[in-house]
């Protein structure tokens, strides 16, 4: 029994909501983080599944090629992300002792 | 097989999902993001991306996740930092939105390719020597421009997390 496509991408969305809401009820910087992977794998995981279906038909092959590749590019750019991301963290930290995100309100309007 | 296969690693990575966004401490947080992305690397060799499964291993629970303890190790994320979820409304809100892109999604799935099965996986798909050359090739600029984005925001990085000198620039305590 073969899975349905539409369930790929089901999950894929599930998984973005779950990220999504973590990112928007966290309040400690660094679960933030972890929710945004979250939703970066979803979106992959969406690539992937897309990728396979389109190969099924030669003319698409490419396509699906190009969907594997920006899967790659995105691990690249989540792992800069990390970085540049976590070391700003340990900065505010430095400054403010807190990574409560409520309580960094200086630019708040 | 393969569903029992997808729907048993799709239920470990929705769960452990859900344990990262809702756990209070962001250690079990982390641990349990590691779960979450093994399971989606297991979906990706379902999918027909053994590479990609890899990479994501490799890079994410292999450097990032560790990166991500480190800082946690490094803040020392105790009670003070343990907090716990938001206020009603913004909760209440964020779960409301959340609900609505996840069935909106699902919709869209289902109107486009309900009931469509997945395609088997093609054998071109698995060779890497396309891959390598869709990526060493016609997408050669876009790496090399990553490779680039990659050495800035290791500069930023240590720019950024670099303990600033006794003296130079007082620590301002809040």
């Amino acid at each position: 029994m073969s899975i349905p496509f539409a369930w790929c991408l089901l999950l894929s969305g599930l998984l973005f909501a779950i990220g999504a809401a973590g990112a928007l009820t966290r309040r400690n910087g660094i679960t933030i983080f972890l929710s945004i992977e979250v939703m970066l794998n979803a979106a992959n995981l969406a690539l992937v599944a897309y990728a396979r279906q389109l190969a099924e038909r030669a003319e698409d092959l490419a396509s699906a090629h190009a969907g594997q590749v920006i899967v790659f590019f995105v691990l690249a750019v989540a792992a800069a992300e990390a970085a540049v991301g976590l070391a700003l963290f340990l900065a505010v930290f430095r400054n403010r002792r807190t990574i409560d995100v409520n309580r960094l309100n200086l630019m708040r309007w | 097989m393969e569903l029992a296969i997808f729907l048993a690693f799709a239920l470990l990575a929705v769960t452990s999902a859900l344990v990262v966004v809702s756990h209070r401490n962001p250690v079990y947080s982390t641990m349990s993001l590691v779960i979450t992305l093994i399971a989606v690397a297991a979906l990706f060799v379902l999918l027909g991306a053994p590479l990609l499964a890899a990479l994501q291993i490799l890079v994410y629970t292999g450097a990032i996740l560790v990166l991500f303890l480190f800082v946690i190790m490094l803040l020392n994320v105790g009670r003070e930092s343990r907090t716990s979820l938001g206020h009603g409304g913004q909760l209440w809100g964020a779960l409301a939105g959340a609900t609505t892109l996840g069935l909106l999604v699902g919709a869209l799935a289902w109107a486009r390719h309900g009931g469509q099965p997945l395609a088997p996986v093609a054998a071109e798909l698995m060779a890497l020597r396309p891959l390598a050359r869709a990526l060493f090739w016609e997408y050669l600029l876009p790496f090399e421009i990553v490779g680039l984005l990659l050495l800035a925001a290791v500069v930023a990085a240590t720019v950024l997390a670099r303990r600033p000198e006794a003296g130079s620039r007082p620590e301002r305590e809040r």
